[in-house]
């Protein structure tokens, strides 16, 4: 595993500490151990750790640091003090696993046949190997809450629908490229919908208000008991 | 004391300073796209910076006070009557019990802020009151005002006598804000270069009607990165200056998502998002380059006169006073 890494500004008030710029597990897996160890202690100034693919985001409040002359480059080298020392092994990173059961198919999962064809398998073989993977949450974005899941089988990899739609179910299992993720909130979206779930992914009056954390762990369990809807 | 909707405007929400520590999450911060404005008005009737005030979107609401109120209108130049009489912006004015307070159509810039003493009486969610629209929470339901809808007004220290009057000071929010053409928007560097640097910086962008919280979307010359692989998602912020594959950049504000796949070309200063913010679509503005040790400046020189208005507001004799 590489350990280099890199500091770039991000506007005036942020900054993004890069590790790479592909999407690899390995360098996500860095990403989740070096956001936690910044969450153990952390400083007040900090405003958000904004974990992604291989990059992670800080967001300064420069009006905590106004007694510094160069508050963005005292941020630096205190983040880089950290990115260089010795983080945790990857395995050992922070996160919870969830079992998230889907109803896969049919009204809930419309494009599950799509998938099916263009990986050259049935139906009940995509999901079957969607449900055998373990994944991480690479990052949770586009949405509140929708989770960017890694570690899908390279063969269920399908690229987004041409034309998205402009009105996906809360709760849809979708594929887009290699990954897989769920739509916490009816809307608009363009990954190819092969199931549903009737896990609340989003509750902004929970605490937390996202069922999924950054660089959790998650599978899926085939359902095919009736799942209310979600809210 | 509360306050009945009649008529909801364009796009009519209650924002507050926004919702940081969340994005991790993928929760924007969402708040005022103007915090200038938003904070001269709370500043003008007592309330707190952090207070919700209701932000209006080109064309206003019609509102009605269940009792007599303070309140302040900045932002945008917006036609405001209160029972037929001209409401001025930039100052306190009281208003009787009962009042109707029509909000037409902005006509100069794009969005005003109207603050009534004491704030808004909603529960912060995550710790904002800011109505996050995309994620549906925060402010009234997650939604723009609508219609029938009532919002409750917290006791301030102000207690507002029965009648129409309005305070003969007002703020002048020059230089912070003006509505000059084309604006004038200074740019920090991205990290993704273009094939020509220049372009960015040499002609007029106009605003794209498609332009909304989320972002302005900009209409100039066909831009072109000197590198155009592929990329994987990463944090974007308010500010942040996107390239879509279509090379009509967005320029993202406070509403902007937590993270995008396309390439980040440059952020706009902290310091000029007011500004931004008063852009309607159709409207031009000009890029300039600028440092991240300028920025500081512009945006600490910002602060001092905000700091010297709040000063000035509290040092002035309360309206009631003058008589």
């Amino acid at each position: 595993m590489s350990t280099g890494f890199a500091i770039e500004d991000l506007g005036e008030n942020a900054l993004l500490l890069r590790f790479g710029n592909t999407l690899d597990p390995d360098l996500n897996a860095r990403v989740h151990a070096l956001a936690g160890e910044l969450g153990h202690d952390r400083p007040g100034w900090l405003l958000d750790i904004v974990p992604a693919f291989a990059t992670l985001a800080l967001c300064i409040d420069l009006e905590a640091l106004a007694g510094e002359s160069e508050p963005l480059e005292a941020v630096r080298r205190w983040l880089a003090a950290r990115a260089a020392g010795e983080i945790r092994s990857p395995k050992e990173a922070p996160g919870r696993h969830h079992v998230i059961p889907v109803r896969y198919g049919g009204s809930d999962g419309p494009d599950l046949e799509a998938v099916a064809r263009h990986a050259g398998i049935d139906t009940d073989e995509v999901i079957r190997r969607h449900t055998e993977a373990t994944y991480r949450v690479a990052m949770l974005g586009f949405a509140a809450g929708f989770p960017y899941l890694i570690g899908m089988d390279r063969q269920l990899a399908m690229p987004r629908r041409a034309t998205p739609r402009t009105d996906v179910t809360a709760g849809s299992v979708g594929i887009g490229g290699a990954q897989t993720g769920i739509y916490p909130r009816r809307g608009p979206g363009g990954w190819q919908i092969i199931g549903r779930t009737g896990v609340d992914l989003f509750d902004a009056a929970r605490d937390p208000p996202a069922l999924l954390g950054p660089g959790d762990t998650v599978s899926f369990i085939s359902d095919t008991a009736k799942t209310e809807p979600p809210r | 004391m509360s306050i009945g909707i009649l008529a909801a405007g364009l796009q009519t929400t209650i924002q507050d300073r926004g919702r940081p520590g969340y994005r991790h999450l993928g929760v924007g911060s969402a708040g005022a796209l103007d915090p200038f404005s938003s904070m001269i008005a709370n500043r003008l009737v007592g309330n707190a910076d952090g207070e919700a005030v209701i932000e209006i979107c080109l064309t206003g609401p019609t509102l009605q006070l269940a009792r007599a109120a303070r309140i302040a209108l900045c932002g945008a130049q917006i036609e405001a009557t209160a029972d037929g009489r001209e409401v001025p912006g930039w100052r306190r004015v009281d208003l009787e019990e009962g009042s109707v307070l029509k909000l037409g159509a902005c006509r100069r810039g794009a969005r005003a802020y109207l603050a009534v003493a004491g704030g808004f009486d909603l529960a912060p969610v995550l710790g904002s009151r800011s109505t996050d629209l995309r994620a549906g929470f925060g402010g009234l339901d997650g939604r723009a005002l609508a219609a029938g809808d009532v919002l409750a007004i917290k006791a301030g220290h102000h207690r507002a006598l029965n009648r129409f009057e309005i305070d003969r000071r007002w703020i002048d929010p020059a230089p912070d804000l003006d509505f000059n053409q084309p604006a004038v928007v200074r740019v920090l560097a991205g990290h993704d270069a273009l094939r020509e640097p220049q372009q960015l910086f040499a002609g007029e962008w106009q605003v794209g009607a498609a332009s909304n919280r989320q972002g302005l979307r900009l209409q100039g010359p066909c831009l072109a990165l000197a590198d155009a692989g592929e990329r994987v998602s990463e944090p974007v912020m308010p500010g942040t200056l996107q390239l879509p594959p279509d090379g009509n950049p967005i320029l993202l504000l406070a509403d902007a998502q937590t993270h995008g796949g396309y390439p980040r070309i440059a952020h706009a200063i902290a310091t000029d998002l007011p500004r931004l913010a008063q852009l309607r679509p159709g409207e031009s503005l000009r890029l300039l380059p600028c440092t991240r040790a300028m920025a500081q400046h512009l945006h600490n020189d910002q602060r001092q006169r905000l700091a010297r208005m709040a000063i000035a507001i509290d040092q002035a004799p309360a309206l009631n006073e003058l008589r």
